[in-house]
Order: C-alpha cells, then sequence, then structure tokens
C-alpha cells in the first residue's frame, strides 16, 4: 500500500470523516532537504469531520499527528493540516 | 544541563523562541522560512534556535512539545504551533492579538 493510501485510510477510520483531500506535494521538494526519490515525502492533508467540533487547533493537529504517528516517524517528512469541522469556514 | 532542561531555560527566560531549520537571517526550511517571514512582519522580536545544528536538539524540542514537525514558536513559554497554525493564526489577526495580550512588544510601523 502507498503511504498515500495508508494516510487515507487511517484518517477515515479515526475520523469518519465529511470530506478528506490527501494531497502528495513530494514533488514540490524536489533537491529540498527531505525530499527522496520515488516521493511520498510531504503530504498535504485537508479533512472535514465532526471530530474536531469545539477542538483548539492544536488539539486537532494533535490528533491527527497520533493517528499518523508511524508514518510520521517513518517516511513522511512535512504533513501540513487544514482540519475543520462541519460548517466551519475554511481559512 | 539535560536538553530538556536546556529548552525549558530558553522558552522561559525569551518571550518568543522558534525552534527552526536553519536561521532566522537563512532559514532552511520553506516552512520555517514562512514563520520566519510572519514574524518579521509583524515586527516582532524573537529567539531563532536552529535545530540542524544539533541532533540532540531537534529529536528533544519533539519531545518536549509532543509534536512531531518543525517548527515550533513558543510565546511565554507555551507552545503556540507549527507552520500551519502560526499562518491561520496571522491571516485571523489572532497572532498580533496573542502578542498584544502577553504584553510583548511589536514594531506597529511594519
Amino acid at each position: 500500500m502507498s503511504t498515500k493510501d495508508a494516510i487515507i485510510n487511517k484518517l477515515r477510520e479515526a475520523f469518519l470523516p465529511e470530506s478528506l483531500d490527501v494531497i502528495d506535494e513530494s514533488h514540490l521538494h524536489e533537491g529540498h532537504a527531505g525530499h527522496r526519490p520515488g516521493g511520498e515525502t510531504h503530504f498535504r492533508v485537508y479533512i472535514v469531520s465532526p471530530a474536531f467540533e469545539g477542538k483548539s487547533r492544536i488539539e486537532r493537529h494533535r490528533m491527527i499527528n497520533a493517528t499518523l504517528a508511524a508514518e510520521l516517524a517513518g517516511s513522511v517528512h512535512a504533513l501540513a493540516l487544514h482540519p475543520h469541522a462541519p460548517g466551519e469556514k475554511p481559512r | 544541563m539535560s536538553i530538556e532542561q536546556f529548552i525549558d531555560n530558553e522558552v522561559k527566560s525569551n518571550d518568543v523562541v522558534l525552534f527552526m531549520k536553519g536561521t532566522p537571517q537563512f532559514p532552511q526550511c520553506g516552512f520555517s522560512g514562512q514563520v520566519v517571514q510572519i514574524l518579521d512582519h509583524i515586527g516582532v522580536g524573537y529567539k531563532g534556535l536552529n535545530v540542524l545544528e544539533s541532533a540532540e536538539l531537534r529529536n528533544g524540542i519533539k519531545v518536549y512539545s509532543n509534536w512531531p514537525t518543525i517548527p515550533q514558536l513558543y510565546v511565554k513559554g507555551e507552545f503556540v504551533g507549527g507552520c500551519d497554525i502560526i499562518r491561520e493564526m496571522f491571516q485571523a489577526g489572532e497572532l498580533q492579538q496573542l502578542f498584544a495580550d502577553k504584553g510583548i512588544p511589536v514594531d506597529v510601523a511594519a
């Protein structure tokens, strides 16, 4: 399974998101520290889930970071997060 | 002094501390660079600590904050967030408000 698919599966299972978009941005970082041939090092995540209601920004990031701890400790070098609760205006 | 004590001392003895890759003058990562730009734009003084100079610091700050990525911003000893959070707070005016609430001077002409 690709790292991207692993991220999608874990986030779906943990947060039952209304919407989820995981974008591999590794190609934007070619030549930069952390980039590896084959990509799958830099990801951007847009996720809307009721699980984030009433949670602070830091709490939301911590929830996602904990869910993806294995990926972050492994091949994933950068993870940009855009977590929202349903109905929130995207920032 | 342990790395935890070193970090604790840094974040408590400086109003604003940025743990980053590279230096404020020469950031070596786009995410660290974005936070540097925001802080410079607001005109707040801060201390930059380069985690690339020390594997112990790089790992130590991740454990200290329970946060897996760099950069990390501390204000008055309190962890505020990484690049995404800092940018969102800046765009919403919340970061400027945080500095005002904490009594940290910023260059209003910026």
